[in-house]
C-alpha cells in the first residue's frame, strides 16, 4: 500500500513541473501585459514597474528564478494587488472555496446518492424515469443559468434566502450550494444507480435475499458499499473539480473564493497568481486523484487484498 | 449506516434552510439606524496606497481615508478648504502657497505637514515608484524631469516647505485646473514614518495599507478588509472637519457582477450601486419614485481610426464613416436614451467651454464624399476592421453602426472583439483599422481632452499629427490671459480636430447608479466626485408615505 502511493507521488512530480513550465510561458506569449493600462503610462515608470517585478530579466532567468521561489514554497507577489503575496490570496479564497465545495459535494451526493438508488431498485420504470430525467437536466443546465433562476425565485420573488454574498447574512450559503452541487447530483444519481444495478443483480445479493433479510437491509448493508464504489471513484476528481470549477458559482454570487481570483488573473496577467493558483489547483488535483483511487481500493475487498500481498 | 449519515445530513441541510427563513431586517434598515451606508464599489480594490492604485473603486475608498491640499465640492466641483485651510495664487498664476490647517491630523494624533508633502510628492513622482499617476504633478517645475530621470535631485522640483504649516508650489505655467489635482490622490500625503517602518519609500510591496498598520488623515478609518468581500470604514475621530461627517462608517462591496449587484439592491443589501445593467434601465426609468439617477458625466465614448491605413488616410473616407452614422437614432434605441450624442471630443458644458458641431446625420452628404473619394455606393471597398474590447454594451453599438455603414454607405465593415489586455496592445501598438475607445476626465478642463491629441501623444493612438493643432494646446493656450481666450484656442484647435475626423465621436458618458431614497446630500456631479462627509442617513425617510 505505502509503496502504492509513494510510486504514484513520484509519478505526481514531473506531471506538475510539466504544468508549471507550460504555464510559465504560455501566459507570457498572451498579448498584453500585467502593466498594460487604457491611459498610456510613461515608458520610465513601466521600466520601474518591471524592475520592481523582475519582469526586465531574460525569460529563462525570470523561469529559474520562480522556480526558486517555488522551491521554498513562495509564489511571489501579485502584480494586481501590490502589497498582497499569492500564498496570501490563495491562502484567503481557498477556505472559502473548500467550504462552498464541501457542501455542494454534500448536497450532490445526498441528492445523487439518493436518486440513483432509488432508480436502481426499479429499472425502467416510472421510478427510475424521472430522478434520471432529472439528473440529465441536471447536467445539462449550466449553473450560470441554475444560479440567477435560484435566486429568482428564492432570494427575489420568495424573499427567503440572500441573493449574494458568503457568511454575511444568515442563509447566504445555501443557493450556491445548492447551484454548484446539482450538476455533480445529476452524475452522482447516474453513476450510483449503474453501480446499484450491477450489485444488485450479483449472487451475494440474492443470497442476502435468500437469507430472509428485509429488503432495505439487503440494499443499504449489502447494497450500497459495491454499488457506491464509482460514485467514490468520483468524489476525489469532483472535489478538485468543484475547486477549480466554482468561479461561476462564486461570480454569480459575489463569493470572495479561489476561483474568482483565478479568472480575474488570467483577465490581468497577473503573471504569478495564474501561476500560483494554477501550480496550486493542479497539486490539489493530482492528490484527490490519488486520495479517491486509496480509498476505493479500500472499498473494495479484491483490490485491498492485492495491496496485502504486496 | 451510510443510509443514517445522508439522512442526518439532510436533516441538517433542512435545518439550516429553515432557520434562514426566518426573514429579518435588511443591510439597508439597520445602515439607516446606525448611520451606515452599504456602497456598491464595483471590484475588489487593486490597494489602497494613493501613489500606486489607479481604478474608480480605489478612488472612492482612498478618498474617504484621505484628504487633499483642496477638495471638490460635490455640488460645485469647486474647490474647497482640505488639509489646506487657505492658499495663495501669485499674480501670473504659477506659485501656489498653501497654508496647512492647523487641525489636520494623522490618525495617529501628529499634525500633516508641509514636510510630509514635500516627502509625499518625492515619493508620487519616484521613477522606482511606478506611479502610473505621477503625470498628475507634471504642471510642478521640474516634476516631469524628476520622473523620467533627467535630474535626479528632488531640491530642484517646485515643492517647498517655507514651514510646518507653509507649502509652495512653482508651476511650469499658469495652470487654471492645478487646484482640482489637489483631490487626485496620486497628489495626496501620505505618514511618512508609516510607510518607512514597512519599507522603503518607492516600495509598492508593503504592508503599510492593512488594517491596524495603516495610518491616513481623511474622514474615515480602515477597520476591516476582507478580500474580494467588503471593506469597512469608521468615521475618524481626528479629522479636522470631524462635526460635519455624519456617517459612521460605510461597508464597500466589491460588485463587479453588475447584474447581482442590482439583486443585491433590490432586496435591500445596498445602498447605491455602481451602476445599472442596460436592458434594466427602461424598467427603473419607466417607476414611480425611481431609485434610478441618471446625470452627465465627464466622459467620451469614441472610436479611434488608424489614419495611416487605406483607405482611411483620406479624410473623406473618415467624414463619410461619421457623417453616416445617425448618433441620435443610436441613442435612443440601442442605448435606452441613457447617454447623449456626440459629435466632439469633449463633452459639452467642460467649465462652460462648449465644444464646436461641425455635422450632423447627413446620408446624402456622406455618400458623396465616399463617392469623390472612389468608392461611389461603396464599390471597391477593401476590408475594413471594427475591434472593441469584449463587452455585451460595445458589441451592441458595433452592429448598429455596422448596419448603419452598410444601410448608408454599401460598405461592408467587419467587426472583431478582443478581450481586454488584448485589445489595449491592438491600440497601444495601433495594431487596427478603428477601434473603440473611451476617455473619462481626471479632471474639469477641456485641456484634458484635447492633448489627447497631440502629435505622438500617448494616448493619441490615431496617427492624426497638425503642427497648428499642437501649437494650440500645447504653447497657445497654456498663455492665454482669460479663460475666455483659452476656450476660443481650444475651441479652434477643436475645430481642426474634426474636420480632420481622426476620431468618431459616438456618445457622451453619464453616470448611471440606483440610490436608495434614504441616501441624502450624495448629489451627482460631472466627475463623479463622491465626498462622503457629507452624505448622511434619512431613517425616517419613509414617514408619512406608508405607516
Amino acid at each position: 500500500m505505502w509503496r502504492f502511493i509513494g510510486i504514484r507521488l513520484l509519478q505526481a512530480i514531473p506531471v506538475i513541473l510539466v504544468v508549471i513550465t507550460v504555464t510559465f510561458f504560455l501566459v507570457r506569449v498572451a498579448p498584453g501585459g500585467p502593466f498594460s493600462a487604457e491611459k498610456a503610462v510613461l515608458p520610465e515608470v513601466k521600466a520601474a514597474l518591471e524592475a520592481q517585478y523582475r519582469l526586465d530579466l531574460p525569460l529563462f532567468q525570470q523561469y529559474v528564478a520562480y522556480l526558486g521561489d517555488l522551491a521554498q514554497g513562495e509564489f511571489g507577489p501579485s502584480f494586481k494587488y501590490p502589497g498582497r503575496s499569492v500564498n496570501e490570496l490563495i491562502g484567503a479564497g481557498l477556505p472559502v472555496t473548500a467550504e462552498l465545495g464541501l457542501y455542494a459535494l454534500l448536497v450532490a451526493v445526498v441528492i445523487g446518492g439518493i436518486a440513483g438508488v432509488i432508480a436502481a431498485l426499479k429499472p425502467n420504470t416510472a421510478q427510475d424515469y424521472i430522478p434520471m430525467t432529472a439528473a440529465m437536466i441536471g447536467i445539462c443546465m449550466p449553473s450560470f443559468l441554475l444560479g440567477p433562476l435560484l435566486v429568482l425565485v428564492f432570494g427575489i420573488y420568495l424573499d427567503w434566502l440572500p441573493v449574494s454574498g458568503w457568511g454575511d447574512i444568515p442563509g447566504d450559503k445555501i443557493l450556491p450550494a445548492i447551484t454548484l452541487g446539482s450538476a455533480y447530483a445529476a452524475y452522482i444519481a447516474r453513476l450510483s444507480r449503474a453501480g446499484m444495478l450491477e450489485v444488485m443483480s450479483q449472487d451475494y445479493i440474492r443470497t442476502a435475499r435468500a437469507k430472509g433479510l428485509p429488503e432495505w437491509q439487503v440494499v443499504v448493508k449489502h447494497g450500497l458499499r459495491g454499488g457506491l464504489i464509482p460514485v467514490v471513484a468520483f468524489l476525489g476528481p469532483a472535489f478538485a473539480g468543484l475547486l477549480a470549477g466554482s468561479f461561476v458559482v462564486e461570480t454569480i454570487f459575489q463569493i470572495p473564493g479561489l476561483g474568482r481570483f483565478y479568472v480575474q488573473a488570467a483577465f490581468n496577467r497577473d503573471y504569478t497568481m495564474i501561476l500560483g493558483t494554477t501550480v496550486f489547483l493542479s497539486t490539489l488535483i493530482v492528490l484527490f486523484n490519488l486520495l479517491s483511487d486509496i480509498l476505493a481500493a479500500w472499498m473494495n475487498p479484491r483490490l485491498r487484498a492485492q495491496f496485502g500481498e504486496n | 449506516m451510510i443510509n443514517t449519515v445522508s439522512r442526518l445530513l439532510a436533516a441538517l441541510l433542512v435545518t439550516t434552510f429553515l432557520a434562514a427563513c426566518t426573514g429579518g431586517e435588511s443591510n439597508v434598515e439597520i445602515g439607516n439606524r446606525e448611520g451606515i451606508l452599504h456602497f456598491g464599489n464595483g471590484s475588489e480594490p487593486q490597494g489602497l496606497d494613493p501613489h500606486v492604485v489607479t481604478g474608480v473603486p480605489e478612488n472612492k475608498i482612498v478618498r474617504s481615508l484621505f484628504e487633499g491640499l483642496a477638495v471638490k465640492n460635490p455640488w460645485t466641483l469647486e474647490p474647497e478648504p482640505g488639509v489646506a485651510e487657505s492658499w495663495d495664487i501669485s499674480e501670473d498664476g504659477r506659485v501656489y502657497t498653501f497654508y496647512l490647517n492647523p487641525e489636520a491630523k494623522w490618525s495617529n494624533g501628529e499634525p500633516v505637514t508641509a514636510g510630509d508633502y514635500v516627502w509625499s510628492w518625492n515619493r508620487a513622482l519616484h521613477p522606482a515608484m511606478g506611479n502610473q499617476y505621477a503625470y498628475m504633478l507634471f504642471p510642478v517645475v521640474n516634476a516631469q524631469a524628476f520622473a523620467s530621470k533627467q535630474i535626479e535631485d528632488f531640491s530642484q522640483v517646485g515643492v517647498k516647505a517655507l514651514d510646518e504649516r507653509t507649502l509652495q508650489v512653482t508651476l511650469n505655467e499658469a495652470t487654471p485646473y492645478f487646484l482640482q489635482l489637489m483631490d487626485h490622490y496620486s497628489t495626496f500625503a501620505v505618514h511618512p514614518e508609516t510607510i518607512l517602518k514597512h519599507g522603503k519609500m518607492t516600495d509598492r510591496y508593503t504592508k503599510w495599507t492593512r488594517v491596524g498598520n495603516m495610518v491616513n488623515n481623511g474622514p474615515f478609518n480602515l477597520k476591516e478588509w476582507k478580500l474580494n468581500r467588503r471593506i469597512v470604514v469608521e468615521k475618524s475621530d481626528t479629522y479636522w472637519d470631524r462635526d460635519k461627517v455624519r456617517l459612521n462608517g460605510v461597508v464597500y462591496y466589491p460588485t463587479e457582477n453588475i447584474v447581482s449587484e442590482e439583486r443585491m439592491f433590490r432586496v435591500g443589501q445596498l445602498h447605491t450601486t455602481g451602476t445599472v445593467p442596460l436592458d434594466k434601465i427602461p424598467v427603473y426609468q419607466a417607476m414611480e419614485n425611481t431609485p434610478y439617477v441618471q446625470s452627465p458625466y465627464l466622459g467620451t465614448y469614441y472610436y479611434l481610426i488608424n489614419t495611416n491605413r487605406e483607405p482611411l488616410t483620406d479624410v473623406r473616407v473618415r467624414r463619410a464613416l461619421s457623417l453616416a452614422i445617425d448618433r441620435v437614432k443610436l441613442n435612443d434605441t440601442v442605448l435606452q436614451k441613457s447617454n447623449f450624442p456626440a459629435y466632439s471630443i469633449t463633452p459639452p458644458g467642460t467649465m462652460g467651454y462648449q465644444p464646436p458641431k461641425l455635422f450632423d446625420y447627413d446620408p446624402e452628404l456622406a455618400r458623396s464624399l465616399l463617392a469623390d473619394a472612389g468608392y461611389p455606393d461603396g464599390e471597391g471597398w477593401p476590408e475594413v476592421e471594427l475591434v472593441y474590447n469584449t463587452s455585451e454594451g460595445h458589441r451592441k453599438i458595433a452592429v448598429a453602426l455596422q448596419q448603419m455603414w452598410k444601410d448608408v454607405l454599401n460598405i461592408k465593415i467587419t467587426i472583431a472583439n478582443q478581450e481586454w489586455k488584448v485589445y489595449l496592445d491592438s491600440v497601444d501598438t495601433m495594431n487596427f483599422d478603428i477601434a473603440r475607445r473611451g476617455w473619462i476626465g481626471d479632471y474639469v478642463d477641456p485641456n484634458n481632452f484635447l492633448d489627447l491629441f497631440i502629435t505622438d501623444g500617448g494616448n493619441n493612438n490615431t496617427g492624426f499629427a497638425n503642427p497648428r493643432y499642437d501649437d494650440l494646446i500645447l504653447n497657445l493656450a497654456p498663455q492665454a490671459d482669460t479663460q475666455e481666450e483659452r476656450f476660443r484656442l481650444f475651441y479652434e484647435a477643436e475645430t481642426l480636430l474634426m474636420e480632420q475626423m481622426p476620431i468618431l465621436p459616438i456618445y457622451t458618458y453619464t453616470n448611471k447608479k440606483l440610490k436608495h431614497p434614504s441616501v441624502r446630500d450624495m448629489p451627482s456631479n460631472l466627475m463623479d466626485s463622491l465626498n462622503l462627509k457629507y452624505v448622511w442617513l434619512d431613517a425616517d425617510w419613509d414617514k408619512g408615505a406608508e405607516k
